[in-house]
């Protein structure tokens, strides 16, 4: 069954009781007072209803009045007192009816009296019920287990004592000690009133006035009705009724006596609170999407608040940019207190290169003239070893700033640096981020730069293998075929690497491709390639290439090398691999047409057997753990070791040694061999 | 790493290099080179025998300053690179642009030559 639904059930069941209460007391006194007509019903009727009626406000205010949190002490408070007022009020209005007709003889009518009995029987458990309800979600707020079970054998004894009417009287005086007893215990539970500020305090002694009143009132009115008139009898002597008065009456005491001898110390608390929200604030302030300079700005806002003082600036670097931020003083003002402070002899707190990490009070403050300050504060704001700036506190009191206070304020300046700190580091990985990004842009576009496949002919086989140690490396082959007979090859190394080796590299793609369709011997190759290229490179940079023409009709390689290492050929007819040792330059070292004075072209004739071995000097300067490198010479044994072998199994072989010689599957540079093998 | 130190003594500056020079690091000799070649005397001395390893981007910084050194008619020379270091150099062809000895001695004399 939904909230709503029980409530209203409740409601309901709780105005059915009181009508059949009501109504079944009338019957009985009638047939009493005529003592003629015997009662159709038993006496205990009304008692029974009563009951009944007790228990529908309970379930009734169960549901209808929410659990406490910090925010609603008052607005449970006010509840109370709504209700109280609304019952008083009507109880006063029926009694002011009973003044304004006098003592005339209709209102001496038992009935009548009766009726008004009854109707304040219906007010004041609802007042208490719906107030001990209150104090129910009170005495439990920040609960322990221990109060639980109290509080739900304090209801239970309750509901015990509904029954009063029908127990032996001894039952009924234990019951109620009892009541007393748990009542006096679960009150002393009132640690809601701690969180109550300086406002609501004052609120709630009033509302715990008032609720004093309305139970004296309702007290008085009840038992002084029964006195009265014997007659009335539905619930006499209710140990329900009177327990809970009482109880209720006690809490609201404790209550009261507890708000008031809290009042002057709620500032503290409150100060205390807020000092925790505030270091929230800054610490919530990277999350938020802030800038630094609302850090330093919250920064200046909490600590001025926190130490009290009369006027405070913070100094820091924000965006590359001195900043002052300044709370209650103007920028003259500081020039001079700054001025005067480090012309004095002793230890200047400005000075944080030379004195040491900490607070920094100054006392020579309350000698200077034309300023209404006598103690000034200052506190670095660092992250890690790195000084980030200074807050300054001024107050115009005499040895204003406190231990505490202090301290409260070293834990904002400490909190203000970590959200800084993660500003910065927040930043960092997102450029880190961009810069991954375009790495990998690089990365897609390089790896299309290198050919799949290379072009060949029936007189040999080619095969390459390149690796990059970074995402994007410098490396660079090529193949072309001029012809039906002649083949272009180049490889090459861009200096430099990542996103800008890899634009260069693009550069030397385009080039290779629209010369080497041209037919050219390479050294006018070369000359018109270093042209090409040198128009595009930045100062520092260059590209290393060797070109090669491969001509199947005259078994003759041609060739020119650009400050490329050194090719590796292995002459079958030898059995012997070699460096050919033409001289060469950079393409981009020399930016005119002197370039042409530094090209050496070479030729050779080509044997089946025979291996050209091209590399970049990712593979002869591969270190192993000695700080070894790979080198020229164990490249040339390895070849003349495995020539045998068929282009893969060469290729193979020479990756696998290297490999083996480092130590670690993973390489500093890049490496790029090809192998030709003639056939 | 590297470490650079700058000495002068009659019209020439030596600059003594000392451990590698790599991507990172060639950003400091590119400073110091160029304090050298812009504001230095007309002589340039570059001790290479701390020099264990140099990259193409140490060969860049070089190569940047032949243009200038040649139209300030300023002489530069280095000495004392190792073996492998000297490869380097000659396999870009570096070796053709630059005056590289062996001795300080033979570098002296070359900056003196003019």
């Amino acid at each position: 069954m939904s909230k709503k639904g029980i409530i209203r059930i409740a409601l309901i069941l709780a105005v059915f009781s009181w009508l059949a209460m009501s109504l079944s007391d009338i019957i009985i006194l009638f047939s009493r007072m005529s003592e003629l007509v015997k009662p159709g019903i038993g006496h205990y009727f009304p008692d029974i209803f009563f009951i009944l009626y007790a228990l529908s406000l309970y379930v009734f205010y169960q549901y209808r009045i929410e659990a406490a949190h910090s925010s609603t002490f008052v607005d449970l408070l006010w509840k109370i007192f709504v209700t109280g007022l609304l019952t008083t009020v009507v109880s006063l209005l029926l009694k002011s009816l009973d003044f304004v007709m006098g003592n005339t003889s209709l209102l001496q009518n038992p009935v009548l009296i009766d009726s008004m009995f009854l109707i304040h029987l219906g007010l004041l458990p609802a007042f208490l019920i719906s107030t001990f309800i209150v104090w129910k979600r009170l005495v439990l707020y920040q609960k322990t287990k221990l109060q639980i079970k109290a509080w739900t054998l304090f209801e239970y004894l309750l509901l015990v004592s509904l029954f009063s009417p029908f127990l032996p009287t001894v039952a009924r005086a234990v019951v109620f000690y009892a009541l007393i007893l748990m009542g006096i215990f679960l009150s002393a539970n009132m640690k809601w009133v701690a969180y109550l500020n300086f406002k609501q305090k004052w609120k709630s002694i009033l509302l715990l006035i008032l609720t004093q009143l309305y139970l004296a009132y309702f007290y008085m009115s009840l038992f002084d009705m029964r006195k009265t008139y014997e007659f009335l009898v539905v619930a006499q002597d209710s140990v329900f009724i009177l327990s809970l008065l009482i109880f209720t009456g006690i809490y609201a005491t404790f209550s009261l006596l507890v708000i008031l001898f809290n009042l002057p110390t709620s500032s503290v608390f409150e100060q205390k609170l807020e000092e925790v929200v505030n270091f929230q604030r800054l610490s919530q302030s990277v999350q938020t999407e802030q800038s630094e300079k609302q850090v330093y700005e919250i920064l200046l806002e909490t600590s001025v608040r926190a130490t009290k003082a009369d006027a405070a600036w913070i100094e820091a670097r924000v965006d590359e940019e001195d900043t002052v931020f300044r709370h209650n003083i103007g920028q003259d003002v500081i020039h001079n207190i700054k001025t005067y402070i480090t012309s004095q002899k002793d230890h200047n707190p400005f000075d944080f290169a030379k004195t040491e990490k900490g607070l920094r009070p100054a006392k020579h403050l309350r000698k200077m003239k034309g300023v209404p300050f006598n103690s000034i504060v200052v506190l670095p704001i660092t992250i890690a070893e790195e000084h980030l700036g200074m807050l300054v506190l001024l107050k115009e009191l005499k040895e204003g700033f406190n231990k505490e206070l202090l301290e409260i304020t070293q834990t904002f300046v400490n909190q203000a640096g970590i959200s800084i700190e993660g500003f910065r580091l927040m930043s960092e990985a997102i450029a880190n981020e961009r810069y991954k990004e375009e790495l990998n842009i690089a990365k897609k576009v390089q790896s299309r730069l290198l050919p799949n496949v290379l072009d060949a002919n029936d007189d040999f086989e080619i095969t390459a293998f390149s690796a990059a140690a970074d995402e994007v490396g410098g490396d660079y082959y090529d193949s072309f075929k001029i012809n039906d007979d002649k083949v272009a090859l180049i490889i090459g190394d861009v200096s430099g690497k990542g996103t800008s080796a890899a634009f260069h590299m693009s550069q030397m793609k385009g080039v290779f491709h629209g010369l080497a369709q041209l037919d050219l011997p390479p050294a006018e190759f070369l000359i018109r390639a270093n042209r090409a290229i040198s128009t595009s490179l930045d100062k520092t940079s260059f590209v290393t290439i060797s070109y090669f023409v491969l001509d199947r009709t005259e078994k003759r390689v041609e060739f020119a090398r650009a400050g490329h290492c050194p090719t590796l050929y292995f002459d079958h007819q030898q059995g012997k691999a070699a460096y050919f040792t033409n001289k060469g330059l950079g393409l981009g070292i020399v930016r005119n047409n002197s370039f042409a004075n530094y090209v050496q072209p070479r030729e050779f004739t080509y044997q089946p057997g025979d291996v050209l071995i091209l590399y970049t000097d990712g593979i002869t300067e591969a270190k192993n753990f000695k700080g070894e490198e790979f080198g020229y010479d164990r490249l040339a044994a390895l070849v003349n070791d495995n020539a045998r072998l068929d282009a893969p199994g060469l290729q193979q072989k020479i990756i696998a040694e290297l490999y083996e010689f480092c130590g670690q599957t993973d390489l500093d540079d890049d490496y790029t061999t090809i192998i030709v093998k003639f056939k | 790493m590297v470490q650079i130190d700058k000495t002068t003594e009659n019209d020439i500056t030596t600059l003594s290099i000392t451990g590698e020079v790599d991507a990172s690091s060639s950003i400091q000799l590119d400073e110091a080179l160029g304090e050298v070649v812009n504001h230095g005397a007309p002589g340039i001395l570059i001790d290479c025998s701390g020099l264990s390893y140099i990259s193409s981007a140490g060969l860049g910084v070089f190569m940047s300053y032949i243009e200038d050194i040649k139209t300030k008619n300023l002489r530069m020379a280095l000495f004392g690179l190792n073996e492998k270091v000297k490869n380097v150099f000659d396999i870009l062809g570096l070796d053709q642009l630059l005056t590289l000895v062996n001795t300080k001695e033979e570098a002296l004399a070359v900056v003196n030559e003019a």
